[in-house]
């Protein structure tokens, strides 16, 4: 199996603050692929460069399916196939939660002033075709009673729901997932689950995924790799890495006795 | 029947021509605002730029107009938004974005612009000195004055070319806009931006050329509104002080970060400065056979003497920002 994503030598420097340093990882094709750490370890840094919000430090390197997309910015990769979630759910605030959804698809033919005018009816089928696609993503993330809302009224976890169903609207290659759970609770969270899993079986997504509950962890990413002070300490399968003396002592700080309870 | 016609001379032409320069204007400022999340205050800079550029076309070429049957400025004036448009660019890239790469705080962008005021009015000053110049040096202004149906009517309406080309332009500046934005892949862009930069930029939007994009639009409207005022009045180097503030008080009563709102806001602002200044004795002269004779009608009865028009925008703008916090329409997203 071949990278979706390669990074080699990659760092990122705050002023004197080191958040990633010499980080080197690769998410096989076609994996929903774990990364978990202890808060500090550069996870978010990482994916900031990686999704091309932030330009690592010269040396680096990134390979998106084997192409250098180090440095590329976001608008860039979207077109690449690449997409992304924040940690703390982003949204058109103005739009309601469906126009959230169908302004993802780019090139939309209502978006040439000469189509609007003199194509209409083209306009009006693609449009109708897009918004059936978001009914139907909304649909699936269970807030059909939710679609004419302002995004910018729904609650936290509805949002992080949203996230997710913008990257269902179009064919995205990898999706980089940034704490997905946080503020969704327990039964949204297993669709939430069972839906990540169907997109990555039935339509080959590559998912990447930042998370703290070690449970959702557990279910869902195969395998896992583990930052600490911005460079990968190890990676394999959850059972493994749970297993690891050095992961529960950098993660958890702790005894690992203490520890096995509380994952 | 006189007085009407005096007050429609007066108050509503007057009015609606002041209100479109500001409406243009407040346009500017209030995307500029929406997109860069700053204050723009060498707006009104941008604004006398452009009508010295038209001017000095005019100055280089003052044939034109006249084989054409148009004022010379109104020709020069796509060349003059064209090149403002370049200047208000350059202008990002040498002094704005790299402060923005360096994600520095509103208020330094703020004093950014206060800088690039003064270098403007700086490099206007030295270039075309300070005196008052007059676009109709080579030709003449049309005046209209139209006769009205009515017996009494002794008066007629004034209406000046520049006026009319003043009232055909905005018109047509701000249905395109409208349309921009609501019809086009660029404009959708905006109001994403506008909305939420990160996720704009994740959705496949170039931020890059969306902030392009605001400054060709603020700087050609800031050149038009400019030019335009110039050809109805004279042109003058404090021009961007006098229109600077008025303009602030449009985008700010309009509600921050809404274009719709700064056009509502500028011909309010407008309207209210005409009205203002406007002496009301001669609406209430005719009156007089019905007034008790205990109230003398003065010679001149105004709210505000001319010389101190530009209190009125800040007294309606404190008036709006009290009853509506964010403005007329809810200001801060397109």
């Amino acid at each position: 199996m071949s990278a979706s994503i390669a990074v080699k030598d990659v760092s990122k420097s705050f002023g004197g603050l080191k958040a990633v340093s010499d980080c080197t990882l690769a998410v096989a094709e076609g994996s929903i692929t774990g990364l978990i750490g202890p808060n500090g370890a550069g996870k978010t840094t990482l994916f900031n460069m990686v999704a091309g919000t932030l330009a690592p430090d010269p040396g680096g390197t990134i390979l998106l399916d084997n192409e250098d997309v180090t440095g590329l910015p976001a608008n860039r990769l979207y077109h690449k196939g690449l997409l992304r979630t924040f940690q703390i759910a982003h949204e058109f605030s103005q739009m309601t939660a469906l126009e959230n959804l169908m302004m993802v698809p780019g090139h939309q033919s209502g978006e040439n002033l000469l189509s609007a005018w003199f194509k209409p009816s083209l306009v009006r089928s693609e449009e109708a075709d897009i918004r059936m696609r978001a009914n139907d993503v909304i649909d699936f993330l269970k807030l059909s009673h939710l679609k004419n809302e302002l995004a910018g009224n729904l609650s936290g976890g509805q949002k992080k729901l949203l996230e997710l169903g913008r990257t269902m609207m179009v064919d995205a290659k990898v999706v980089l997932l940034d704490e997905i759970a946080a503020g969704v609770n327990r039964t949204l969270l297993n669709d939430l689950v069972s839906s990540i899993q169907r997109l990555n079986r039935e339509h080959g997504y590559t998912f990447f995924v930042i998370e703290h509950d070690m449970d959702l962890i557990a279910r869902l990413c195969d395998p896992v790799i583990v930052m600490a002070q911005g460079s990968v300490m190890t990676e394999g399968p959850i059972e493994d890495v749970r297993a690891n003396p050095a992961v529960i002592e950098a993660y958890f700080g702790g005894d690992p006795e203490d520890v096995k309870g509380a994952a | 029947m006189n007085e009407i016609v005096f007050f429609i001379n007066k108050v509503v032409i007057a009015g609606s021509v002041i209100g479109s320069i500001y409406a243009m204007g407040a346009i500017g400022v209030t995307l500029v605002f929406a997109i860069l999340r700053f204050a723009h205050f060498a707006h009104g800079d941008l604004m006398a730029l452009g009508a010295f550029f038209a001017f000095a076309l005019t100055a280089l070429m003052p044939g034109v107009g006249t084989a054409i049957g148009l004022p010379t400025g109104f020709v020069m004036l796509p060349v003059a938004m064209v090149l403002t448009a370049l200047v208000a660019i350059f202008l990002d890239h040498a002094f704005y974005r790299p402060l923005r790469e360096n994600n520095v705080k509103p208020v330094v962008m703020v004093m950014a612009s206060i800088g690039v005021t003064l270098m403007i009015q700086g490099l206007i000053r030295l270039f075309a000195g300070t005196s008052a110049r007059n676009f109709f040096f080579a030709e003449s202004k049309d005046i209209f004055r139209l006769e009205l149906p009515f017996e009494l009517a002794r008066r007629k309406i004034v209406i000046t070319e520049p006026q009319i080309l003043l009232f055909l332009f905005v018109s047509a500046a701000v249905v395109s806009l409208h349309l921009f934005l609501t019809r086009s892949r660029l404009g959708k862009a905006m109001r994403a931006m506008s909305d939420n930069p990160d996720l704009a930029r994740v959705s496949g939007i170039n931020t890059g050329v969306v902030v392009w994009t605001t400054w060709v639009i603020a700087g050609g409207l800031a050149a038009a509104a400019g030019t335009l005022l110039s050809l109805d009045v004279t042109l003058k180097p404090d021009l961007s002080f006098n229109l600077l503030l008025p303009i602030f008080a449009a985008a700010i009563v309009g509600g921050v970060g809404q274009p719709y709102g700064a056009i509502a806001g500028g011909f309010l602002v407008g309207f209210a400065e005409t009205l203002a200044v406007f002496n009301w004795s001669i609406l209430l002269r005719p009156l007089a056979p019905v007034i008790p004779d205990w109230i003398e009608i003065p010679d001149k009865l105004a709210f505000v003497p001319t010389e101190y028009k530009l209190t009125v925008p800040f007294v309606l703008l404190v008036a709006v920002l009290v009853w509506r916090p964010t403005g007329i329409f809810k200001g801060k997203v397109l």
